[in-house]
């Protein structure tokens, strides 16, 4: 019976048995294929495997170093750190970034060029880096981060360090900033810590010079990360290096004056240099600029600003304008044709105004003549007929050399960049340049600082540094003293005596030109004899006496025909007129300062650059260490 | 003829409860509780959010099981159709909604519901098949004839699952029927026609699928294609998996899950998660549990003495294999990321509840193998 219920399905069944024997053992080969797969993930493969989880979780950072700061000589601070809270972003080689950088956008209005810039920046990333969103954040900027932090995954607010210049404007040209890190400032450096991107590097001015010294050496973390690349927990730790700390030879007080006294003056330069040790004391450019414009980030219409001004703010015109030197080039004529015996220390030259070489006349500044002077009188008296006449017997050839031993053109060993050489004109160098030979015209005229001749006022400071301190070959110096942190940083000892080479001069011949340059303000003959007085009309003190020379650089010569129109200096625009120079050095008889003034457009060098230069020399004179109680202070090492 | 001569002495509600397969709900039970130890790994040594639940869920799911596991085969054999016909009115519902909404569509809100059209559709279609074949006779079911209507039976819910879209589901109801149809008795060659015209379709199914589709197939091929975008979760799972090694990283000791870097870690890459931290001796072991599943489900299909019975046990066994092998494979990189949870591990509570109610009819099979059922069509 139970067959009609069943018929058939014994057939059916057997079937049904085998088939389904064969789909089990279909399903166990596949359930083996699943085994075999763990079995070589797990057992062969796993060494690859592990390695990249560890790659996936341990992630290196780079703890950027303190950069090292930047004192005056006496320890005032002129580049410090500041704490900055900066929002810095990291994601897995740029995943999801497009979606992270239009929430950053909503939070902080990036703009445009940011969100380009970051979303670069993202991609670019090694190693899930963070890179910087936003800078110097305030609180409630922070505050919105941490607020929307479940909607930002891998953004992190990071306590960093940016610079600070305190004295802004007054040290910007000799300081400089910094930037982030360009392509080229990797050239040579391979550190790591370069690719960071909170790290900073210098620019310009000494924190360019000294950026090896400034950046330190990094130190490292080993953290844990998670997918959005956030920090679970820190695995180790080695710490880096804080960068060296540097005195600078720069007295802020009296880089303070003569920026004070520059003021006056649209545009110009001061040095001031200590003759026996080349150290440089103040070196003053106006206009500067705003240092922390580039610390914070420069927008574009900034730096246009500042390209386009005629003043130059960005150009520290100390060591990178270059002038004709004029007057204060005689001593060199002089110096040259004295050591080549080209003249003597009694040689009286005839000024009647004017020198004719062939059918051209070579004309005196004094119209009628000085009649016969020596050369001490010259000096003094700023006789060009006498110089005319001088550079003709020693000729360009020994002039040139006398000027590349007194320093002009080439740079000087100071290291700022963007330093200028000047031009120091030679046969050579007019075949080369012009394509001309050289003519007796032309050395008249370099025996007066004019024509193809330029310097920078810092050379013409070296120069007069070099004939104050008896013919040593001082180099301007920026650096007092560098330490680490861990080291104590303080002057080293005073220093009495040049230890820079000799340039062997007859030391007869240097007294000569001093002599020339003493009675320049303190002779009746001398071109700047009111500088006797200071502003007030008082005379100055014996002990504060100093010597020096004018000169003026001619921007455009006024023809003969225009004199007779009644053009003259005061009328014409104020980028055509002549520059006004003057360099000096005292005391008198014992020399330990020299200073050189330039004045752009300011005419005439004994009245618009000379009271700058006798204000500023008397105020250095005033401030040496001998005459003041009050010692370097020492800083306590940090 | 009369029913009473023929049928075997009652079976009574004590023997009954003896014949459910406890060794089995054992194992499940096993299975479900490696889940529990996988969620809380996965939430970071937590119970919440998923463990408790999971552990909650599975209670409940448990009674469900048993309870499907003491109704009559009768029932399932008169409801099979009707419930097919409503799994397929509910797709066609959630395509609907689908199209109004935005995206793929899978889910059907029903109140404080959710319910997954597409896992009821599973088991109708277990059910229907074998109300089907239930009904042949051997020859009938070897002709070609015959073997139309279940096509269509099961290529009504593999089109209205694939235009959700969801490929894996597509796949696995495909691949159950073609078991069903197998062990049924269909002739070898209708299945080598039918899988050399599915490759020659590819072409056509390459342009109806989605670009995301078409991503994951290409990034199957080649993971390295892409390896932040699409190729990025295949490739972590395979580095979780590899570096937890023979004997694994230690419970709680994952860095790729808990740093995040696995996708989906609670649901679809729970396996990742576990074998992690468990080694290969984990994953054997956890393999070796389905397996013991299968093996019970083999067992009590031979051992049932009516082709309802039989083929419904199959089919339950079936689904169960293409779960555990499509998730297993898809987190080795062995097949495509489709979207196929661990059956019992997964944090979800469709699946599971589907999984469940299935190894219910697979239970009741056992408790009711010798039940008389009529057969006619």
């Amino acid at each position: 019976m139970m067959q009609r219920f069943r018929k058939g399905d014994g057939e059916r069944s057997g079937l049904f048995t085998r088939r389904t024997l064969l789909l089990g053992g279909l399903q166990g080969v596949l359930m083996g294929a699943l085994a075999g797969r763990l079995y070589q993930l797990q057992v062969l493969e796993t060494n690859r495997f592990s390695t990249l989880a560890e790659e996936n979780r341990i992630n290196l950072r780079l703890l950027p170093p303190s950069r090292g700061l930047i004192f005056d000589r006496s320890g005032q601070p002129l580049a410090v750190n500041r704490n900055n809270f900066r929002a810095m972003a990291t994601s897995d080689r740029g995943r999801g970034a497009d979606v992270l950088v239009e929430r950053l956008d909503q939070i902080f209005s990036l703009g445009e060029a940011e969100k380009t810039r970051l979303l670069r920046e993202l991609r670019r990333s090694r190693n899930a880096q963070p890179v910087v969103v936003r800078e110097n954040l305030g609180w409630e900027e922070v505050a919105r981060v941490e607020f929307n932090a479940p909607d930002l995954p891998g953004v992190f607010i990071d306590l960093g360090q940016s610079r600070d210049y305190p004295e802004g404007e007054l040290m910007s040209h000799i300081v400089g900033y910094t930037g982030r890190v360009a392509d080229e400032d990797l050239a040579g450096r391979d550190e790591p810590v370069l690719q960071l991107a909170t790290m900073r590097f210098g620019k310009k001015g000494v924190e360019r010079s000294l950026e090896d010294d400034l950046r330190g050496r990094a130190g490292a973390v080993q953290v844990e990360v998670n997918a959005v690349g956030r920090v679970v927990r820190e695995l180790d730790r080695t710490e880096g290096q804080p960068g060296s700390n540097a005195l600078l030879t720069i007295d802020l007080d009296l880089q303070r004056f003569a920026a004070e006294k520059m003021k006056q003056h649209q545009s110009g330069s001061v040095v001031v240099l200590d003759v026996v040790t080349g150290d440089v004391l103040a070196m003053a450019s106006t206009p500067g600029f705003d240092p922390s414009t580039f610390a914070r980030g420069i927008t574009h219409s900034e730096w246009r600003d500042l390209l386009d001004n005629p003043e130059r703010p960005l150009h520290n015109k100390a060591i990178a304008g270059v002038y004709p030197p004029g007057s204060t080039y005689k001593m060199v004529t002089a110096l040259a044709a004295l050591e080549s015996k080209a003249i003597d220390p009694w040689t009286r030259l005839p000024c009647l105004g004017f020198l004719e070489l062939g059918n051209i006349k070579f004309h005196c500044w004094l119209k009628g003549g000085h009649g016969s002077t020596n050369v001490v009188e010259a000096i003094a008296a700023s006789c060009d007929c006498f110089f005319y006449e001088a550079a003709r017997r020693a000729g360009v050839d020994r002039i040139s050399d006398m000027a590349a031993r007194l320093g002009f053109g080439k740079q000087s060993e100071l290291g700022l960049p963007g330093e200028s050489a000047g031009n120091q004109p030679t046969r050579a160098w007019k075949q080369e340049k012009i394509g001309k030979l050289w003519q007796h015209g032309d050395t008249f005229n370099l025996g007066i600082g004019q024509g193809y001749m330029t310097s920078t006022p810092l050379q013409l400071a070296i120069m007069t540094a070099r004939i104050a301190n008896g013919g040593y070959e001082v180099q301007p110096n920026l650096l007092l003293a560098k330490a680490t942190p861990r080291e104590e940083l303080g002057p080293p000892p005073p220093v009495t005596k040049p230890a820079a080479p000799s340039l062997r001069f007859n030391p007869q011949h240097l007294a000569l030109i001093r002599d020339g340059m003493n009675q320049v303000v303190n002779s009746n003959i001398g071109t700047a004899n009111a500088l006797r007085r200071d502003a007030n009309g008082k005379v100055l003190d014996p002990s504060l006496t100093f010597a020096g020379k004018t000169g003026t650089a001619q921007v455009k010569r006024i023809t003969e025909r225009e004199r007779e129109m009644g053009v003259t200096q005061a009328s014409l625009p104020w980028h055509l007129r002549h520059h006004a120079l003057f360099v000096c050095f005292g005391p008198v008889d014992n020399p330990r300062y020299a200073c050189a003034v330039i004045v752009e457009h300011g005419q005439a060098g004994g009245v618009t650059a000379g009271p700058i230069g006798r204000d500023v020399l008397v105020e250095t004179m005033k401030r040496d260490p001998s005459r003041r109680s009050d010692r370097y202070r020492k800083m306590a090492s940090r | 003829m009369s029913l009473a001569l023929d049928a075997p002495a009652p079976v009574s509600f004590a023997e009954r409860i003896w014949r459910i397969n406890w060794g089995l709900a054992l194992v499940l039970t096993a299975i479900a509780g490696v889940g529990v130890l996988a969620l809380y790994s996965a939430a970071g040594g937590r119970f919440e959010p998923w463990a408790s639940r999971h552990a909650v869920r599975y209670g409940a799911a448990f009674v469900l099981m048993l309870t499907v596991a003491l109704i009559h085969p009768k029932v399932w054999l008169a409801l099979a159709w009707p419930i097919y016909i409503v799994s397929l009115l509910l797709l066609v519902a959630v395509d609907v909604v689908g199209k109004i909404g935005m995206g793929a569509q899978r889910w059907l809100v029903i109140g404080p519901l959710q319910i997954q059209p597409s896992e009821i559709a599973k088991v109708a279609l277990i059910m229907v098949l074998a109300r089907y074949y239930h009904g042949l006779r051997r020859e009938q079911a070897s002709q070609f004839l015959y073997t139309l209507p279940p096509l269509l039976i099961i290529l009504a819910p593999v089109a209205l699952v694939m235009v959700q879209p969801d490929l894996g589901t597509a796949m696995m109801v495909l691949m159950g029927g073609g078991a069903l149809l197998f062990v049924a008795g269909v002739r070898l060659w209708m299945f080598l026609v039918a899988g050399a015209s599915a490759i020659a379709c590819l072409p056509i199914a390459w342009s109806l699928m989605h670009e995301y589709q078409r991503k994951r197939v290409l990034t199957f091929l080649d993971p390295d294609r892409d390896p932040l975008g699409a190729g990025y979760h295949i490739t972590q799972s395979k580095i979780a998996i590899g570096s937890g090694g023979l004997f694994g990283k230690g419970f709680l000791k994952g860095t790729q899950s808990s740093l995040n870097f696995l996708p989906e870690k609670q649901t679809d890459f729970i396996f990742t998660t576990f074998v992690e931290e468990w080694g290969m001796v984990g994953a054997f072991g956890l393999l070796a549990l389905f397996a013991l599943v299968l093996v019970w489900g083999y067992s009590i299909a031979l051992r049932c003495q009516h082709h309802f019975g039989r083929l419904l046990a199959l089919g339950v066994t079936a689904m169960m294999f293409l779960y555990v092998f499509i998730n297993a494979a898809m987190v080795m990189g062995l097949l495509p990321v489709v979207g196929v949870p661990l059956p019992l591990v997964s944090n979800g509570g469709t699946a599971l509840v589907t999984v469940m109610f299935a190894c219910g009819l697979l239970i009741g099979v056992n408790v009711y193998r010798d039940a008389q059922l009529p057969w006619k069509r």
